[in-house]
């Protein structure tokens, strides 16, 4: 029962309370490079949860046999594996998309909650409950850049998934797509935000 | 004013702890110290009394600002008219249609500033701080006359919220309120606040002024100048197409943003702030100095690739916005150096980035607002390193031997 009980744990914990994102402020650069337009968004954020799932099992499974000195390279060269896998992967089903993502999916290698996640917890758990954390953090950011890029897309070119949202008649009556929110900046504030709005009913987060 | 005086004691009580409105304490108090002044007196200890607190300090800010506002109506009438191509009206005709021009601006800017200020008062209990008195003027004077109310709305809200009210309200923010509204308004709505389109007033208001056609443009000298290619000699005109001297500039019945196209009367208010002591003369100075330092040597090395180093240095800091962020938005006394060496050190690089900006960024046409921005960010860091030279420079007093 208590196993189960912290699988659930594992699982949800990254979902809020222990962000990677917005708790821990990790992998931000990612999220204001991805986050203009709903679809790469969320590309990006699978992309993220299939690397950090199975690079914490892969970690898991050899963690006893990894020398401690150079765990850090055999770290990054499953992980660029993966990566490499993922980029291919996209660039044969969803050409377009890859494309946008441009260097971003290459990127995922140096995105710190990769290297968060496996240091931290498949270095010393079993594959299992591995596959859960890494699956449970990588949700944890697909959330936040799904909200962030909601907000942008939907504010910033007045489209969702490319559909145009904003009616018409809104346009001739004089409103105009904001383009502060196409620019990186704003997606710090839009995070900063949902900082803000979590923090206010997490009163644990707060800071003294 | 006795029977207001009166009114407001006698609506007091209800106020009070335990009185039924004593929710709305903060916005009775508000007005109360607004109009008369505060009740407080110290209890004890011994304390520093001066008559002149914040929203005295924020009062003559305004009066300096009246002369920018007043030539800014009669401007915005007179390039109406002048755009319209009929004769130019009577005095008070022109100042009647920009004031029914701006008139809604303002309210817009005081209405949303002053009500998330009042909001966040009364949320945490706080008095009302007095900050947007200023920055709801500034705001519609730093914009340009055709751009919308809605999005001086959602700008205003923006800044307020996340310049001021995220860092702890008045006194508190890191920079200044007015510019970053006028900044988020140049990036989010690059359209409608740039180019030769909004600078002028287009439509009949209330049956003043004749209704121009959508496509009529009107670029600001700047904007001219900004734009020229490949030319040798520069040469601006005003909306009528007549050739625009420097004096002309200086006394600013040119296309430009609501307020910031008279360099007289800037230098009118700069007058009154000087003179009652609330903006600081060594960063006015150190502005104006920088400034005329960078066009200089802008000038010296002009090239036709940027035609804007072509001006001389007097046409620089006439043109576009110096002059105003000069005098209003680099005194600000919260986002601006606060040590006297500090000061000029600010002053300077705030001429010298402005005029940096907007000679060799092509993309940008006015660089003061950007510069203003950029030094308030680094104010604290100024700060820091003046007094840290300080300190070690009286600690290797004491040392014997050196």
């Amino acid at each position: 029962m208590a196993e189960k009980n912290s699988n659930r744990k594992i699982f949800f914990n990254p979902l809020s309370k222990d962000n990677p994102v917005i708790v821990q402020i990790l992998g931000i650069c990612s999220a204001l490079a991805v986050t203009a337009k709903l679809e790469p968004a969320i590309v990006m954020g699978l992309s993220v949860i299939a690397v950090l799932a199975f690079s914490n099992v892969i970690i898991s499974l050899i963690r006893n046999t990894i020398p401690t000195n150079i765990r850090i390279i055999v770290q990054l060269v499953v992980v660029a594996g993966l990566v490499v896998i993922v980029n291919q992967l996209l660039l044969a089903y969803a050409y377009d998309v890859s494309k946008q993502l441009s260097v971003f999916i290459g990127l995922i290698i140096t995105n710190c909650i990769l290297m968060g996640r496996l240091e931290a917890f498949a270095m010393s758990n079993r594959p299992w409950p591995s596959f859960l954390d890494g699956v449970g953090n990588g949700l944890g950011y697909t959330v936040i850049l799904v909200i962030v890029a909601f907000f942008r897309e939907l504010l910033g070119s007045g489209t969702l998934f490319g559909y145009q949202i904003v009616p018409d008649w809104m346009y001739e009556h004089g409103y105009e797509n904001n383009g502060l929110m196409i620019l990186p900046p704003m997606a710090l504030i839009v995070v900063a935000c949902i900082i803000w709005i979590q923090r206010s009913y997490n009163k644990d987060l707060q800071d003294k | 004013m006795k029977i207001l005086k009166r009114y407001f004691d006698r609506m007091r009580p209800y106020f009070e702890e335990g009185g039924r409105l004593h929710s709305f304490r903060s916005v009775y108090d508000g007005f109360d110290t607004f109009l008369f002044t505060p009740t407080a007196t110290s209890q004890n200890g011994t304390h520093i009394h001066d008559a002149m607190d914040s929203k005295r300090l924020m009062i003559i800010v305004v009066i300096a600002l009246l002369p920018c506002l007043v030539f800014g109506m009669y401007n915005t009438g007179y390039q109406h008219w002048l755009a319209s191509g009929e004769e130019v009206g009577p005095f008070r005709t022109l100042l009647l249609y920009g004031f029914l021009a701006v008139l809604p601006k303002l309210l817009v800017s005081y209405a949303v500033g002053l009500g998330i200020e009042f909001a966040v008062a009364q949320w945490r209990g706080e008095e009302i701080q007095e900050g947007f008195l200023v920055t709801g003027i500034l705001i519609p004077l730093i914009c340009p006359i055709e751009t919308p109310l809605w999005m001086i709305a959602v700008a205003t809200a923006f800044s307020v919220i996340f310049v001021k009210e995220v860092f702890g309200g008045t006194g508190y923010n890191i920079f200044n309120v007015a510019l970053v509204t006028r900044a988020f308004l140049f990036f989010a709505y690059p359209a409608s606040m740039s180019g030769d389109k909004p600078f002028i007033a287009h439509d009949q208001i209330l049956g003043v002024g004749t209704p121009l056609p959508d496509t009529f443009t009107g670029a600001t000298p700047l904007g001219q100048v900004a734009t020229m290619s490949g030319d040798s000699a520069i040469h601006m005109v005003g909306v009528n197409g007549a050739e625009l001297s420097t004096w002309d500039l200086f006394i600013g019945l040119i296309p430009g943003s609501f307020g910031e196209t008279s360099t007289l009367c800037i230098l009118i208010g700069a007058a009154i702030l000087l003179f009652t002591g609330i903006a600081s003369w060594r960063i006015v100075l150190s502005v104006f100095a920088g400034g005329a330092v960078m066009s200089w040597i802008a000038h010296m090395t002009a090239t036709p690739a940027y035609p804007v180093s072509m001006l001389s240095v007097g046409d620089q800091l006439c043109l576009g916005g110096f002059a105003f962020a000069a005098v209003f938005m680099a005194t600000d006394p919260v986002t601006a150096a606060r040590t006297d060496t500090g000061k000029y050190i600010y002053g300077f690089l705030v001429g010298v980035i402005a005029i940096i900006i907007r000679t060799y960024n092509n993309g940008y046409p006015e660089g003061a607002m950007l510069a203003v921005l950029l030094m308030n960010a680094l104010a604290p860091l100024i700060d820091y390193c003046v007094v840290q030279c300080n300190i070690n420079r009286r600690a290797r007093r004491t040392r014997p031997n050196s």
